[in-house]
């Protein structure tokens, strides 16, 4: 039996009745992406105010109160694990993806809406339980990110007799969430594009969000086995990663588990993790460059390649995470030969952008300031991952402030100026209405110098080896007194950067009500969500009739054209349709029949 | 149209409508079957780490089998006379006829819950055997895989017994055919799981 998308069928949509059906137990993708995506900036507001109580502690050691070596712990692993997964994963994909998908690829919806709304709030549920391991014991854990055994369930460690409970509960049930929203995302584009939408014509935010899905669908039941067997060791008693040891001259029940076991399975997530978060990134950034630069994306078949590789190549790079955990050297060396060769198409991106900056008729606003940041962080970030992916230059690294420099321009700055590219690019069709564009470059500038004054310093830090994961560093030979006050600059510039966030809250808020009316496209863009015939776009996004798309998403600035870009519905009524039957793609129609 | 061929399109240069109704690419099928595929290669992932962890764990110095249920035989054949059913309940549906669908699709899960309460009574068997979750690292994971499984066999249930409440309320074959196809894919890869962890639990 033959079947045809829904994206060309009566779909049965859910049109909601009432206030409550419409915001929220809403079915509509756009209204679950801005659920989405206010509760995971919420959830990341929470993270931004750890990492500054630990900035005030790191600068000032004996000047404030605020936190004390256990609540230090708690405040690194809540401000990791939200910043990573509940913020950054869920503000990509729950947020971009829910509201870019179906628009860019000309459907009414998700596949399966219900299922959608499910996964919201699901992942609100891990977003509480993972809030509310401040309120009970003696709080979350303080076991870092990584929630290595069998320190997490340690006495020593904070929150070991309920926060740790709480923290793999709620990745648990954020994995349930997420698998239920992603099946989502890829059934949508692989089944639900509108008539015409070639895979090759989608723009690069899907393929992004496409193939960032399919590694979270994979990655993280890895997660998920560890948490359970990690809940199993804490809750039941048995022994799958928790070792022999003594603790406080008493030996605990457990014996002969594996914690290098642990170490393996979380990172056969977190590394495909780091892609996760990159991958939609790397997509929406390339949308924003090329619609600003009003030029056709440089290589499109290229960075579509480059997004397939890098995310195979994300599952075999996973132990360069753990040289310092003691490896037979010639898996060291397969790990550093994977990491490295993984920079290629990824570097391969970067030249892409570059070019497609090249000759551009570039317009330099808000959203366009955020994007060519991005290109400065990433490749900064990027070089110093090859530093680190050598075994050799990552061991006398490892646990120093050069590893905190390095992933918090790559997957910390890099991706949260792409978040803000993406916010303000596409802030005028969420909401109709159009930002402050001064108070945006304002918060550009404060956010873009302000990160680097933040971690440029600390590559220098770990240089000198100072230490990560300390609570205070006292007095020591190797430390001189320059690099202290380093730190007490650096806490300045995080709490300048902190602070001038709230320009961004502002912006969108007093924009709301007072900006000016958008336009339906007020960037000129060629990608279909800008085709809406409402703007915001209202349930069902297309009116009565579905959009046909009649070419790629990048035709900006075609010779000839009576505009510097062509809309991807737009007719094209000189060249002659082509069949699926006649598809060939090496032979050029449009040069052929003419 | 392979996949090679799709990403080699040189999109930039085609103008016009490509494709009918169906896009390029997307597979002939309902899209509920394409999203299960998609749950079963990450329940095949999860079950798979979980059986590395298993052998990883299996190499350390304080490893000791144990002796596994024998009941577990008959419970095995519970669920392959499950699936089974399922099969038949598949092939009646598609065929488009009602006679005896609902005893094939009903007994199917029928024989589903009794494998669930088989497998509960093993789990005693091993208790009463002086064998708990956190005595021996196996029994650890015996407990573990099976328990895992039957979660998943229970997320099967449910959606069994929703389309069960459809078939006895009258609904139409062809409104529940889908249901029907996609609970026994479901159950046939459960069992094909269930046959590989009793096989990896039983030889080692």
């Amino acid at each position: 039996m033959a079947y045809v998308p829904l994206a060309d069928q009566e779909q049965e949509l859910h049109h909601p009745h009432s206030w409550v059906t419409k915001y929220v137990w809403s079915q509509d993708h756009k209204v679950i992406a801005v659920q989405y995506g206010g509760t995971a900036i919420a959830v990341g507001v929470v993270a931004l105010v750890l990492s500054l109580l630990m900035r005030l502690q790191l600068g000032f050691p004996e000047t404030f109160d605020l936190i004390d070596p256990s609540s230090y712990y708690q405040s690194v692993t809540m401000h990791g694990m939200i910043m990573v997964v509940y913020l950054l994963t869920a503000l990509f994909l729950g947020g971009f993806g829910n509201y870019l998908i179906p628009l860019m690829c000309g459907a009414r919806d998700m596949v399966f809406p219900f299922l959608n709304m499910l996964s919201y709030w699901v992942y609100l549920l891990s977003v509480l339980i993972l809030m509310a391991s401040f309120f009970v014991g003696e709080g979350p854990t303080g076991a870092g990110w990584t929630l290595y055994p069998p320190q997490t369930n340690m006495a020593g460690t904070p929150g070991h007799d309920s926060g740790i409970v709480l923290m793999l509960l709620s990745l648990a049930v954020f994995i349930v969430a997420f698998t239920m929203g992603g099946l989502n995302y890829v059934v949508t584009v692989l089944q639900n594009r509108c008539r015409g939408l070639t895979m090759m014509r989608l723009p690069l935010s899907v393929w992004g969000i496409f193939v960032a899905t399919c590694l979270g669908l994979f990655a993280f039941p890895a997660l998920l086995v560890s948490a359970i067997m990690m809940l199993f060791d804490t809750l039941l008693g048995t022994s799958f990663f928790m070792p022999a040891v003594i603790e406080s001259g008493t030996p605990l029940d457990h014996n002969g588990g594996s914690p290098i076991l642990f170490q393996h399975l979380f990172w056969f997530f977190g590394h495909p993790e780091v892609y996760i978060v990159a991958l939609p990134a790397f997509g929406l950034v390339s949308d924003v460059l090329s619609t600003h630069a009003r030029k056709n994306i440089f290589g499109y078949r290229m960075m579509v390649w480059a997004i397939i590789a890098i995310g195979g190549l994300s599952f075999i790079v996973w132990a360069h995470h753990m040289y310092v955990s003691g490896m037979h050297p010639y898996f060291g060396f397969f790990f550093a030969t994977t990491t490295l060769i993984i920079a290629v198409p990824t570097a391969l991106k970067v030249y892409n952008w570059v070019l497609t900056l090249w000759e551009g008729d570039i317009r330099l606003n808000a959203p366009m300031y955020f994007a060519i940041g991005f290109i400065f962080t990433f490749i900064h970030g990027g070089l110093t991952g090859l530093f680190l992916g050598n075994v050799v230059i990552d061991l006398p690294l490892s646990d120093t402030y050069f590893v905190v420099a390095h992933f918090h321009m790559v997957m910390g700055v890099s991706p949260v100026l792409v978040l803000f590219a993406a916010l303000y690019h596409w802030y005028p069709k969420i909401t109709g209405r159009m930002f402050h564009e001064g108070m945006a470059k304002v918060h550009f500038w404060c956010t873009f110098l302000g990160t680097y004054a933040i971690y440029l310093p600390m590559h220098y830090l770990g240089f000198l080896g100072v230490p990560r994961r300390y609570y205070a560093l006292g007095s020591t030979d190797f430390i001189p007194q320059s690099a202290h006050d380093l730190n007490t600059t650096i806490t300045i510039a995080a709490l300048f950067v902190g602070a001038s966030q709230l320009l961004f809250f502002i912006n969108i808020f007093w924009s709301l009500r007072n900006g000016k009316k958008a336009d339906p496209n007020p960037w000129g863009s060629a990608s279909l969500e800008w085709q809406t015939p409402d703007t915001p776009p209202v349930h069902g996004n297309w009116g009565p009739e579905l959009p046909t798309v009649y070419r790629w998403a990048y035709d900006y600035s075609v010779p000839g054209a009576h505009q510097d870009f062509i809309p991807q519905n737009t007719p094209e009524s000189v060249e002659p349709t082509v069949d699926e039957q006649h598809f060939d793609p090496d032979h050029d129609v449009s040069k052929a029949d003419l | 149209m392979s996949i090679f061929k799709l990403l080699a399109d040189k999109s930039w240069e085609r103008k016009g409508i490509i494709g009918g109704l169906r896009p390029t690419g997307a597979f002939d099928t309902a899209p509920e079957r394409v999203a299960l595929v998609f749950f079963l290669v990450v329940a095949t992932v999860v079950f798979s780490l979980f059986t590395v962890g298993y052998f990883i764990r299996m190499e350390l110095p304080d490893w000791a089998p144990i002796e596994d249920p024998a009941k577990l035989w008959f419970n095995t054949g519970l669920l392959v006379v499950s699936s089974v059913l399922f099969q038949w309940a598949r092939n009646i549906a598609d065929s488009g006829s009602r006679k005896n669908i609902k005893t094939a699709f009903i007994g199917g899960g029928v024989f589903a819950v009794l494998f669930i309460a088989g497998q509960l009574s093993a789990w005693g068997d091993l208790n009463a055997a002086g064998y708990y979750v956190a005595s021996n690292p196996a029994a650890s994971f015996f407990f573990l895989l099976t328990g895992v499984h039957a979660v998943h066999m229970l997320g099967g249930l449910w959606v069994w017994s929703k389309s069960s409440i459809r078939l006895l309320s009258g609904s139409e074959i062809k409104d529940v055919r889908l249901s029907i196809q996609l609970c026994t894919l479901y159950w046939h890869f459960l069992l094909i799981v269930w046959l590989v962890l009793f096989a990896v639990l039983s030889n080692t």
